[in-house]
């Protein structure tokens, strides 16, 4: 395995180095070609180093790379930690990887900056995958950081439009600002532990009080916060949407934005030792599956939907992470992954069947016209709806059975958002592929076309996957669940209580009752309108006025701030002082000059009085 | 009974002044090349004055070098107000005041 | 009093060297024209040769009265006349502001503490090259060999030191001193001449000219 398992992250960085050293030479095609491949093999590996680990009976092996840093007694290994939770999402993100990498060779195709998208993209899956496998805090931070760099460039990729700067700029902040957790969590780890791997932070627990583990786990909820756009640092996500389609997929909802919960799963013990923050971050879960729900149905950009549901799904994740379901939250994590991918390649291709619109209310009546697309997709809405059988029925519904056993309020609130999401994903269909056609303006009359087999060929695989996923963790198949495979990894489980099988029943009936409702509100209100200042709020639309908060609260105060110093402090007092020290030089110059007159007899004279003085000093010795 | 030394010195530290005060006050370089001859010889003085006292012939070599030191330095001395007299038509030090700060 | 205290030869034999000092050395200094400097210049150096003569430096006397009253001063002499005698400035007028007083206080006190310390010095006789290895001045000697000897043998380093000196001196005085290949503006101005000369004929001479002025 230790042979192996270094090959899942080496391919994305051989096809990354491959592509920038000879990427002028290479067709496009044979980059894609490339690209694509290095992140299948990488699937491949993940594969095998599954079945190897399945074999294994610790269930845990680090591989030793190199020594990475070594001082005093602080010890960094460059090593990988292959245990269940790891390889689990190795083999997703890997898997969905080239699904995305696929469909883009066909939908980037024809953009001038194709290479240098690959070469972001394949350096991005090796980022993530070092977060994923890395055995210690340090190196997932080298992968935290290298998943936020790529995704500024790739927010960004459009960087001629000013917009997708801003975009890029902001996500990369608000990223940022979540690195300064994950700093400060690793700080207070090592203070207290003198470690930095995860399995030697584990085994010193005792070494943590309550006061720093707290401290410690809403150090990592902010970190969390900030890469899995939970509130207050969720509102880069929706803006992040300025990137190409399949960046979207990847980054936005497959894999980056999976990272918080990821860290927060892998900290799992770390987390067991504090209730407060664990509640913390059920709140902050729940409140911001809420809110995004709420921003989603009144967003008029069909990615801008799939954004705050993505924010919104994750936000469950999060929840499920605050009540102890680590199982459920990686459940979620999985089919989330399976039908969000789906949902953003299929908005995509609908995208790309327009020629670039993205706004809802120009669409419509897409089912006829893209004969591949509209069938995936519908898996992918009845899936993230929750409607039974599909995967989002049983990840949902593990997550909230979890949160009832819990927290009957965070229930309520998870209920309400699965009504909202039935809601919103329902109008996000109807405006999208059903009414009437909106297009024609947009096409300039032209039929739009279906997308070609590279492009359509994912969506379907991701549609098996999102009506198979639930398979995964079906909640009678102990021996077998996801969640017993992913046990060992977690510390402690909070303990749930035992409930019975027609409590299990009853919830399961209230979930599909949520559903219910929310497709039949969005039918009763959408079949025939396209715009509806009743239901789609400017309150909701603007994001709850959460940018102009921040720019209230933060922004305008530090550009006054910003203003003041560069005006007052700058001018007045660091520039006087500069100057003043300079002036005074320049005039004390300006007068010691005089002396040079370049008048050889004032030199002499100089000279004689000298003498004079030495003579004086002399007779005055010599008395 | 010989003059004593003293004298002698009184003397070379007039001789001195003189030269000194030559130097300071005469514009034209020529002129003040000999006051700088005037200075030297009263260091010549000196130094044979004491090498009688002393015994020691030590001074007086070394006034055998300053006088060549002396020569060398004329001839270059001379040399530069040539060159510079050909640029100007003069030979006032006050003129050469190029390098004033 | 002096004639009594010390032999009076000796004493006529200093007062001749001094005055002839101190009156060829003010000359020196109170000429206006540089030839008369010169002049006294030679004065001063005669009266130092005597007084070196008085003081068993009978080399040094000559060399004195030979390099310097006869090289140094005609080289003097020489580029005097070479320049051409420059009479045009006034030494009695001072463009520089407080100089000549100045001067005047600092010379004034740096001699009168020489002669402080020369005169309330006392020194002793054959003491110190007694001490410091030094070759004795010895009377009965010939003072040309001591130096001789004194220069070959103690000081050779230093005098062949000299020896590239002098050289250093001649050579540097022969690049000061030599002409550069003339490109003057004497030269440019009598090409302009010619020129105007056959353009007499044009209406626009005057331009010309102004350029030649």
């Amino acid at each position: 395995m230790s042979h192996v398992a270094p090959l899942i992250i080496v391919f994305p960085l051989v096809g990354f180095l491959l592509v920038l050293v000879n990427g002028r030479s290479l067709s496009n095609r044979l980059v894609g070609a490339i690209a694509t491949g290095v992140v299948g093999l990488s699937f491949v590996s993940s594969v095998v180093v599954f079945v190897l680990l399945l074999h294994d009976q610790s269930r845990e092996v680090t591989v030793q790379l190199f020594t990475w840093i070594s001082v005093d007694t602080l010890h960094v290994p460059a090593a990988l930690l292959v245990d269940p939770l790891s390889i689990t999402m190795c083999l997703f993100v890997t898997g969905i990887s080239t699904l995305i990498h696929l469909y883009s060779t066909a939908y980037m195709d024809g953009e001038k900056d194709f290479r240098k998208f690959f070469l972001y993209l394949n350096l991005f899956v090796f980022s993530m995958l070092t977060l994923v496998l890395a055995n210690n805090l340090v190196l997932t931070f080298v992968g935290w950081e290298g998943v936020g760099l790529c995704s500024y460039w790739l927010v960004s990729f459009y960087f001629d439009r000013d917009s997708a700067a801003s975009a890029g700029k902001k996500a990369f902040i608000y990223n940022r600002i979540g690195d300064v957790g994950l700093l400060l969590a690793m700080f207070l780890l090592f203070l207290h532990t003198h470690t930095l791997t995860y399995l030697g932070i584990f085994s010193s627990t005792s070494l943590i009080s309550p006061a720093i583990a707290t401290l410690v786990v809403l150090a990592l909820l902010l970190a969390a916060t900030g890469k899995s756009a939970q509130i207050p640092l969720f509102n880069w996500l929706p803006d992040a949407m300025e990137g190409p389609t399949p960046v979207s997929a990847l980054i936005h909802a497959a894999t980056m934005v999976t990272a918080g919960v990821y860290l927060l799963v892998r900290m799992s013990p770390i987390l067991a030792l504090s209730s407060s923050g664990r509640m913390s971050i059920a709140i902050i879960g729940g409140v911001t599956a809420f809110v995004a729900a709420t921003i989603a149905t009144a967003q008029k950009d069909i990615k801008k939907v799939l954004a705050f549901s993505t924010v919104s799904q994750i936000g469950y994740m999060v929840l499920a992470v605050g009540v102890g379901a680590y199982g459920a939250a990686i459940f979620l994590m999985i089919s989330h992954a399976f039908f969000k991918a789906l949902l953003f390649l299929g908005s995509g291709s609908v995208i790309h069947s327009l020629g670039g619109e993205q706004d809802m209310r120009k669409m419509g009546g897409m089912a006829k016209w893209l004969p591949l697309t509209f069938p995936t997709f519908l898996i992918g809405w009845l899936t993230i709806s929750g409607v039974p059988p599909f995967a989002g029925f049983w990840s949902k519904g593990d997550v909230l059975t979890n949160v009832f056993a819990h927290n009957k309020a965070l229930w309520v609130l998870g209920v309400l958002t699965a009504i909202l999401t039935a809601y919103y994903m329902t109008r996000l269909f109807i405006l999208t592929f059903r009414g009437s056609e909106r297009f024609r303006e947009v096409t300039h009359q032209h039929d739009p076309h279906e997308s070609p087999l590279v492009m359509t060929a994912p969506l379907v695989i991701l549609a098996v996957l999102s009506v198979l996923g639930g398979l995964l963790d079906l909640p009678w198949a102990h021996g077998f669940s996801l969640t017993h495979f992913l046990s060992p990894t977690f510390g402690f489980v909070a303990p749930i209580p035992s409930q019975s099988t027609v409590l299990q029943t009853g919830l399961a009936a209230v979930d599909v009752a949520a559903v219910v409702i929310g497709l039949f509100a969005a039918f009763t209100i959408w079949r025939n309108t396209v715009e509806s200042s009743t239901f789609e709020r400017p309150f909701f639309e603007h994001v709850w006025r959460w940018d102009d908060a921040y720019d209230a609260t933060l922004g305008r105060p530090l550009a006054r701030a910003a203003r003041v110093s560069n005006d007052v402090v700058e001018d007045r007092i660091i520039d006087a002082a500069v100057e003043g020290v300079g002036g005074s030089v320049r005039r004390s110059g300006e007068g010691i000059r005089k002396l040079q007159a370049g008048m050889v007899r004032q030199y002499a004279l100089a000279m004689v009085l000298g003498v004079t003085v030495i003579v004086v000093y002399l007779v005055g010795r010599a008395r | 009974m010989t003059i004593p030394a003293a004298w002698y010195l009184i003397l070379a530290a007039l001789l001195f002044g003189v030269g000194a005060f030559g130097v300071v006050t005469r514009r034209s370089a020529l002129i003040m090349f000999m006051c700088i001859e005037l200075m030297l010889n009263a260091v010549n003085l000196t130094f044979v004055t004491f090498a009688r006292t002393m015994s020691d012939i030590g001074g007086q070599t070394t006034v055998f070098f300053v006088m060549v030191v002396a020569a060398a330095e004329v001839t270059v001395g001379l040399g530069i107000v040539v060159a510079v007299f050909r640029r100007r038509a003069s030979t006032s030090v006050d003129e050469l005041s190029e390098l004033q700060g | 009093m002096l004639a009594l205290a010390y032999a009076i030869p000796d004493v006529l034999v200093f007062a001749s060297a001094a005055i002839l000092i101190l009156v060829g050395a003010v000359g020196v200094i109170a000429m206006k024209n540089p030839v008369h400097s010169a002049l006294c210049l030679i004065m001063c150096l005669l009266g130092v040769a005597l007084a070196f003569l008085a003081q068993e430096a009978d080399f040094l006397a000559a060399a004195e009265i030979i390099v310097y009253a006869g090289a140094i001063v005609v080289l003097f002499l020489f580029v005097i006349m070479f320049l051409g005698v420059d009479k045009s400035q006034h030494p009695h007028v001072e463009p520089l502001i407080g100089q000549r007083w100045l001067a005047g206080v600092g010379v004034l006190v740096t001699v009168a503490g020489l002669i402080t310390l020369m005169a309330s010095s006392h020194w002793v006789s054959g003491v110190l090259s007694a001490s410091t290895n030094g070759t004795a001045l010895a009377t009965g000697s010939d003072n040309i060999t001591q130096l001789g000897d004194s220069v070959f043998t103690t000081y050779l380093l230093a005098f062949e030191a000299t020896a590239g000196l002098l050289i250093i001196a001649v050579v540097g005085a022969v690049l000061l001193a030599r002409r550069e290949r003339p490109i003057d503006s004497d030269d440019v101005v009598e090409v302009i001449d010619v020129d105007v000369s056959a353009w007499d004929d044009l209406e626009d001479v005057d331009d010309v000219e102004d350029v030649q002025s």
